[in-house]
């Protein structure tokens, strides 16, 4: 069952941190976001491996926009 | 000849001889606010102009804020007559964007709370034994708003603009600082762990282009004083959100505003003469306004505290924090001290809402202070 990661909130997608494959700890960063010209590090809600992310560097996200999947 | 030549010489000196210990410290005062605004960028669209008027109006002989100097021209016309501050206020209403406080319309209440230093730091001068007018300078530091501070201070308390408008922007620019100790000082770490979910509700276009126009309509009836302030601030709002005056916002939000801020940056460092200055007074306003901002946040926090308690902790307490206006820093604050505490918190647009409501807080609570004290007689009508 996969969990999905989702933007917080409207804005920007500045890194990615977590690439598919890798795997991640409850709370490490997956995705960094700028929005209101800071950057706010969104985190993976469980511990698991990167599925699948669905969102590139420079891309405008909305709020709860679907950015990465881990399972 | 060679007397002619020595004579000739010491006129170069002349300025030397006639600088005062007093302007020495100010010209080096001067330098202080150049350094925080270029190396440590403090507010350097304000600190930068002030900074260089403080060195300019401190240099001897030159007499800039004579009666025929340059700087006496820009302050006489822009500052006393209140016409600056105005200015920028229309630009602050075009950049500002009310979206995430409409979206969240309760929060304002944390942007009304927010302001209560204001009055309890009006108390507070008063007791200390500044004079009315001064106390009401002294008191809307509190505001954590340059502009607002600005306006309130040359109306009634010219004499003191420097020193309060030194100190509303450098505690503006030390939010980060002064905030988090507050912050933690008065939440419990499970509140400050309270995740909010996302904020996102739809704004009609026509809820963005009626909001202005309402506000400036009921506060300046309730508040007339104060009808200047909120009136630029809206119709700024207005030319924003209607979108049909595009080029008008624009100037508003970039050319004017640019002009306008150069100008009164320097008349107000035209205001930081040494013998006006250097007065045990400017140290009691500095002290004073820091705890202003100390006394919002606090105010802040604690009605957070209680929205939390009412909605059963679904608000956390930390965007309380965000009420006061120094916008957009202290909701950012806000964001980097929530997810210290929790990673998966992200306070930013409910802060957003808290610090946007600040902003109309502010505004509202001067013009809401300009109005009792007409009433109570303290100012004229």
């Amino acid at each position: 069952m996969a969990t999905s990661v989702v933007a917080p909130m409207l804005g920007k997608v500045l890194k990615i941190e977590k690439n598919v494959g890798e795997s991640v700890e409850e709370d490490d960063v997956v995705v960094v976001l700028e929005a209101m010209k800071m950057e706010i590090p969104v985190v993976a809600p469980v511990g698991g491996v990167v599925k699948a992310v669905m969102v590139a560097p420079g891309q405008a996200v909305e709020a709860e926009e679907t950015l990465a999947e881990i399972e | 000849m060679e007397v002619a030549l020595i004579s000739g010489l010491q006129g170069l000196f002349l300025g030397l001889v006639a600088l005062t210990p007093g302007q020495a410290l100010m010209i080096l005062v001067g330098c202080g606010l150049l350094y925080l605004g270029i190396r440590k960028g403090y507010e350097p669209l304000l600190l930068v102009p002030i900074g260089f008027g403080a060195i300019l109006v401190n240099i001897p002989l030159a007499d800039m804020m004579g009666k025929d100097g340059f700087l006496r021209f820009f302050y006489d016309f822009g500052v006393l007559t209140e016409i600056f501050p105005l200015l920028i206020f229309i630009g602050i209403g075009a950049m500002t964007d009310f979206q995430p406080l409409l979206e969240n319309p309760k929060i304002i209440l944390l942007g009304a709370a927010g302001q209560f230093g204001i009055f309890l730091t009006l108390l507070l001068a008063l007791a200390v034994g500044f004079d009315k007018l001064d106390a009401v300078a002294v008191a809307i530091i509190g505001a954590c708003d340059g502009p607002t501070a600005i306006y309130v201070s040359s109306k009634f308390a010219p004499h003191m603009l420097g020193a309060v408008s030194v100190a509303a922007y450098s505690y503006m620019s030390l939010v980060p600082l002064i905030q988090p100790p507050i912050m933690r000082a008065l939440t419990t770490d499970k509140e400050r762990k309270i995740v909010m979910g996302v904020a996102k509700r739809p704004v009609s276009k026509t809820t963005k282009i009626l909001f202005p126009i309402v506000v400036t309509i009921f506060a300046s009836i309730l508040a007339p004083k104060g009808a200047p302030l909120i009136g630029t601030v809206m119709l700024g709002n207005l030319m924003r959100e209607s979108g049909v005056v595009e080029r008008l916002k624009s100037a508003a939000e970039n050319e004017i505003a640019n002009i306008v801020t150069l100008l009164l940056g320097l008349s107000i460092g035209a205001t930081m003469e040494a013998a006006n200055f250097l007065r045990a007074q400017t140290l009691l306003v500095l002290a004073l306004g820091f705890i202003a901002i100390g006394l919002d946040t606090a105010v802040g926090l604690l009605f957070g505290k209680a929205m939390c308690l009412l909605t059963g902790g679904k608000i956390n307490p930390l965007i309380g924090a965000a009420g006061i206006s120094a916008f957009p820093m202290s909701a950012r604050v806000v964001q980097v001290e929530g997810q210290k505490y929790n990673k998966k918190s992200y306070l930013l647009m409910h802060a957003m809402s808290a610090n946007a409501g600040g902003q109309i807080g502010s505004v509202i609570a001067a013009a809401v202070m300009l109005s009792v004290l007409q009433g109570m007689g303290i100012i004229a009508g």
